[in-house]
């Protein structure tokens, strides 16, 4: 199992988690989160004098997923969350050791 | 003890029976109460002005700023700050001790305004002394002890607002000698507050991280909300400042508004052109530019007059504050750009634009054929430069030496909401 973390732009989550309901996946987790990367941050204007704000805001998903699926979710988390232009975000994905579903107590792929 | 201390406030409670009171009218004195509680909600909303535009961590400590200054100078203005401002004059210069605790003041009429009960001009100007000292705490937002303000507001109303008030509608000598016009506290409110605000900013320093990280506002939405009150409240600062209701009221009322409007719309217009993007907080720090430019001019100018006032106001402001990070002082939410710029303008728009035509009891301006009204205005607005600039710097520097202005340099990155109060203005 591997989990999947985009950071994605704020407009782009609901096509985003549109698309991967579609293909199958049942949950996700969605955190408000900012950062910068090659598109460095923005100019704001307050009374006239301008700041470089340095930290963007993002929208970052969490998804966990079967091994099998992996390639399929990164293709269509790509496919729904790019613009071409340079700020569309990341995508990292990790070893997933285990899940658990609270409720029943079951493991592994079953609790996914 | 307890006797004495009885008897003592018996003496000061007025007499509301005795005395007669065949000339109060009924309409300006309800007026001028409306219009003391319009002032008093003007603190507020500075608070809350002043508060959205400081980051997050010391949104509590700057709205405590303006309200414990409104607590602590209603309760000095009441003991001593009246009687100095506008008790029995000497030499034109301060007023005596006479009315100490309002001792004195029972039904008669108020000497400056004969239509109302003395106590009504007391209470209204009263919210006049206490939004002066809090337009200051922008200029210290986010640095400073919360003792040290403490101590500034009753030094600072005692020594530098109480003797301002008296030469200009007290019976001093601006007023009276010099024979400029100020409607509604130009020179006493604005111009004042700027100055000791520059005084502040130069004493107290920096904020750690000025010009080197962004510091921006925090909630903007609240800065709106507190804007959008003092307009409100301002229709009593100046229409009240008629101290009647009538003609001249109307008057400052019509000219108020329509500044506040063109002060904002020149705000917007001139960021749009030199910046791209028209901006919520330009739009509403432009309505407060306008405001305070009209401020002195209210009840002296025609309503095409405040367009042209309101709209410089905006302009100028705007220049104002864009110059400040060049100007090298951290005068936080400028409070010289606005109070300062804007308050400096409208006292001398008064020496242009005033016309006997709109109000008999005022005086023509340079543009209506009496250029010495400008002069006036002039030396008015010097005197209350130099005199608050000398006296502000040596109150901070006194309280400096003394219990010390600035927090520590842990306290400013904890922040001062944490740090001076204990309390958080946010949780999740």
């Amino acid at each position: 199992m591997k989990m999947v973390t985009a950071v994605i732009k704020h407009y782009k989550l609901d096509e985003v988690r549109k698309a991967l309901t579609d293909v199958g996946v049942q949950g996700m987790t969605v955190v408000e989160v900012k950062g910068f990367g090659r598109q460095k941050g923005h100019l704001e204007v307050y009374r006239g004098v301008e700041y470089e704000v340095r930290f963007l805001p993002k929208v970052k998903i969490e998804v966990a997923v079967p091994d099998e699926k992996v390639e399929e979710v990164l293709q269509v988390i790509m496919d729904s969350a790019r613009t071409g232009e340079i700020g569309d975000g990341k995508i990292f994905v990790y070893d997933l050791e285990e899940v658990v579903r609270i409720r029943t107590g079951e493991r592994g792929h079953q609790a996914i | 003890m307890l006797r004495v201390f009885l008897l003592l406030t018996v003496a000061f409670i007025p007499s509301v029976a005795s005395g007669a009171d065949g000339d109060i009218n009924a309409a300006d004195t309800t007026w001028l109460l409306v219009s003391a509680a319009l002032v008093m909600l003007m603190v507020p909303g500075l608070a809350l002005f002043y508060g959205g535009m400081v980051r997050r961590k010391n949104v509590l400590s700057t709205l405590m700023h303006s309200f414990i200054i409104l607590c602590i100078v209603s309760v000095l203005w009441v003991l001593w700050g009246y009687s100095l401002s506008f008790g029995p004059d000497f030499w034109m210069i301060i007023g005596s001790l006479k009315w100490f605790g309002l001792r004195g003041i029972v039904s008669e009429a108020a000497p400056a305004a004969p239509t109302v009960p003395h106590l009504v001009f007391v209470m209204f100007q009263g919210m006049f002394a206490a939004i002066t000292p809090a337009l200051i705490t922008g200029a210290f937002a986010e640095r400073i002890k919360f003792s040290a303000v403490v101590v500034f507001s009753v030094l600072w109303v005692t020594l530098v607002y109480a003797p301002v008030a008296h030469w200009v509608w007290g019976g001093g000598w601006i007023g009276e000698k010099v024979g400029a016009l100020d409607f509604a506290g130009g020179t006493v409110v604005h111009i004042n507050s700027a100055i000791a605000a520059l005084v502040a900013a130069i004493v107290v320093g920096r904020r750690k991280g000025y010009l080197e990280e962004p510091i921006v506002p925090h909630n903007l939405t609240m800065t709106f909300l507190g804007a959008s009150l003092l307009w409100f409240g301002w229709f009593g600062f100046n229409a009240g400042s008629a101290l009647s209701a009538g003609h001249l009221a109307a008057l400052a009322f019509t000219t108020t508004n329509t500044a506040a409007a063109s002060g904002a719309l020149g705000w917007t217009f001139i960021e749009w052109i030199l910046k791209r993007r028209p901006t919520a907080l330009g739009a509403v720090s432009g309505a407060v530019a306008g405001l305070v430019a009209i401020t002195p001019a209210a009840g002296y100018v025609s309503a095409l007059s405040s367009i042209l006032i309101g709209l410089l106001a905006g302009v100028l402001c705007f220049l104002g504050v864009s110059l400040k990070p060049r100007l090298g002082y951290d005068d936080s939410l400028d409070v010289l750009g606005i109070h300062g710029v804007g308050g400096t303008w409208g006292a001398l728009a008064t020496g242009l634009f005033a016309s006997t035509a709109v109000n008999p009891a005022g005086a023509n301006g340079m543009f209506f054929g009496n250029p010495s009204l400008f002069l006036k205005q002039l030396i008015g607005v010097v005197a209350t430069i130099i005199f608050c600039f000398v006296l502000s710097l040596l109150i901070f520097k006194v309280i400096d030496w003394t219990i010390g202005l600035r927090v520590s340099e842990e306290d400013e990155i904890k922040g001062l909401d944490l740090s001076q109060h204990g309390e958080e203005g946010y949780s999740l």
